[in-house]
């Protein structure tokens, strides 16, 4: 033992020297860039999530050309109000199927990205190598957002694209340069990133994973069901809700709606996209800051 | 430099408020494995995550090098950790696991093919983490800890899992990077771990610390050698070593009892302390006492430890709580 000491404190100053206040000099500027790598490559190197992503796109892009074929065989050109069929031609582009897919998919990929985290313990791995939690957090909900816009951008273009020219057979067929068309498109594209988003935050407080993902179903799809237009304060509560915000993006006609004394409005709408993402993303963040580990 | 200073951590809330670590002050200084000791539940991964900031003291503080360590914003050229070999996600491979903590910290691919190589786990590192033994998560563990080549460690309860070779693999580990000038903290609830790895001593029970210092004091304090004497006549034999300053209790060492009786009775059997068996040769010699057998035992530190945490044990087997 004393020997071993005194080999120990023999090295110690030469070699203090080198270490000791090395990470100090050599350390680089901390780079939020390097979080969103790390986050990125996290996101990637898990085998059920491309997965999960390449057989919704899928899904989504098949039910799309399913009812856009029916349309095509069952509509005789020049029959109905044109605005009407519109509405019909995107509905065929993205339908409510389809965003049922892109609320569970995004939803519960949002929630097990950071509850798997907690349920696993590499929360504690992670919160060790980066002792700000925060910047951990945001680095998280930007690749996440981001994967979900591209995961939209990419299933939900292939869709109108092929929907649309399948359409424009029979003189229907919808163009991006329209406005009602692109608020249709930009809406089903940003409803993954918000949906996701919901996901982490609830992820993030529920910190188990199967709960977390069935909170996030819960919030996300069946809320909704429960409320109705009927009094003032279930209208605004109803329309404070993502899917009845996107349903209500969606629709570029009132025509042959159930008329409504509370209906919501566009702009309320994208209000909502916005403050449940950003919401979502601050309570997280708050949490996360505050909780013991 | 890890410094301690009245650091306090307290569970729950209203009455049923615990203390799990309970104003502990000390320090671990470079150059040294200090091991940090402690029976199940004394609070030693508590500190250990106060330690790294994952969780926040009730009260006190707690600095690495001069600083709050939640203060920086990156960790791994600070501290390095393995706080729970299972503290990974099991679908990564070890390569990818290790990547996404290196480049957090802008560290190059090139330093986790390094550390992969040190730890011995170059050939398993495209493997999902999943189907690895508990030894592996360990070496992965020491693997994350290193990625930053950093001035201080932290390891808790090191050793579970590993096989024999790998248990001698990190007792060299931690002694190469102490004597790099490092500080290295490792946890442990069995002392025998740390009688061949530490340098210095921290041991708490129930949160609060017993003792902080070399292992040769905590040895020291230990006790004196106990001398087991059989002998034709105690009675005399106990009145002279008593006599000559001894203490002397008949029968044999409580903690030997057991196996003493099956081969002589507790009657001819004295124990005593305060002499060694040289001089209590003599000594009966000179009286023309008749000893039978001379048996010194020096009091091990398991059993120090044992007895220094005998009343903070948390958990102890068969007595309700």
């Amino acid at each position: 033992m004393n020997t071993l000491m005194t080999a120990g404190t023999a090295t110690t100053d030469s070699r203090v020297r080198r270490t000791g206040p090395r990470a100090l000099d050599t350390e680089p500027r901390a780079r939020f860039t390097d979080l969103l790598a790390a986050e990125w490559l996290k996101f990637r190197s898990l085998r059920s999530i491309p997965w999960v992503l390449g057989l919704s796109a899928l899904a989504v892009i098949a039910a799309g050309l399913k009812s856009a074929l029916y349309t095509r065989d069952h509509y005789t050109p020049g029959d109905g109000d044109p605005v009407v069929m519109a509405q019909l031609a995107l509905n065929d582009a993205f339908n409510m199927a389809a965003a049922d897919i892109l609320l569970l998919v995004a939803g519960g990929l949002g929630a097990i990205v950071i509850a798997g985290e907690y349920a696993t313990g590499l929360i504690r791995t992670t919160l060790a190598a980066v002792p700000d939690r925060r910047a951990v957090l945001l680095a998280k909900a930007c690749v996440l957002a981001a994967a979900m816009l591209g995961y939209g951008l990419l299933t939900v273009g292939v869709s109108f694209g092929l929907t649309q020219a399948i359409l424009s057979d029979v003189g229907i067929g919808q163009s991006l340069s329209d406005p009602a068309a692109f608020r249709y498109v930009a809406a089903a594209v940003l409803f993954g990133p918000v949906c996701a988003l919901v996901g982490l935050g609830l992820g993030t407080l529920i910190r188990h994973s199967a709960g977390a993902v069935v909170g996030t179903v819960v919030v996300l799809f069946f809320l909704p069901s429960l409320l109705t237009e009927r009094y003032r304060w279930t209208a605004d509560l109803l329309h404070a809700l993502p899917l009845p915000a996107f349903q209500r993006l969606a629709r570029t006609t009132l025509a042959g709606m159930r008329p409504t004394e509370y209906p919501a409005t566009v702009t309320g709408s994208w209000i909502t996209f916005a403050a449940w993402a950003l919401g979502s993303v601050a309570v997280a963040t708050l949490v996360i800051h505050r909780r013991d580990h | 430099m890890i410094e301690v200073n009245e650091l306090t951590k307290h569970y729950g809330r209203g009455t049923t408020v615990r203390a799990a670590v309970d104003r502990l002050t000390f320090t671990v200084r470079p150059g040294t494995v200090t091991g940090f000791l402690g029976p199940n539940g004394a609070g030693k991964s508590t500190t250990l995550r106060m330690v790294l900031g994952l969780n926040d003291p009730t009260a006190g503080t707690v600095t690495v090098d001069g600083r709050p360590f939640r203060g920086r914003p990156r960790g791994l050229r600070h501290v390095g950790a393995l706080l729970d070999a299972g503290d990974v996600h099991g679908g990564r491979s070890a390569r990818a696991h290790l990547r996404a903590l290196a480049r957090s910290n802008r560290i190059p691919d090139a330093r986790v093919e390094e550390v992969l190589a040190e730890v011995g786990l170059a050939e398993a590192a495209g493997r999902r983490i999943r189907g690895y033994s508990l030894g592996m998560k360990q070496r992965l563990g020491i693997a994350g800890a290193l990625l930053g080549d950093p001035p201080v460690l932290l390891f808790d309860e090191p050793l579970n899992g590993l096989d024999p070779e790998g248990v001698l693999w990190v007792r060299g580990l931690f002694r190469r990077l102490a004597a790099e000038g490092r500080t290295v903290f490792v946890s442990s609830h069995m002392m025998a771990e740390m009688e061949h790895t530490a340098d210095r001593l921290v041991v708490i029970g129930r949160g609060r610390l017993i003792a902080d210092e070399s292992l040769a004091e905590f040895a020291a304090r230990a006790g004196r050698a106990t001398v087991t004497v059989r002998t034709a006549e105690p009675d005399r034999l106990a009145a002279v070593l008593t006599a000559a300053g001894a203490t002397v209790r008949p029968g044999p060492e409580a903690a030997l009892a057991g196996a003493s009786l099956t081969e002589a009775g507790p009657d001819d059997t004295l124990t005593v302390t305060g002499l060694d068996d040289r001089r209590i040769g003599e000594l009966a010699l000179e009286n023309g006492l008749l000893l039978y057998a001379l048996t010194t035992r020096g009091a091990s530190l398991e059993e120090a430890f044992m007895t220094l945490t005998a009343d903070s044990v948390e958990y102890l087997a068969g007595e309700p709580r």
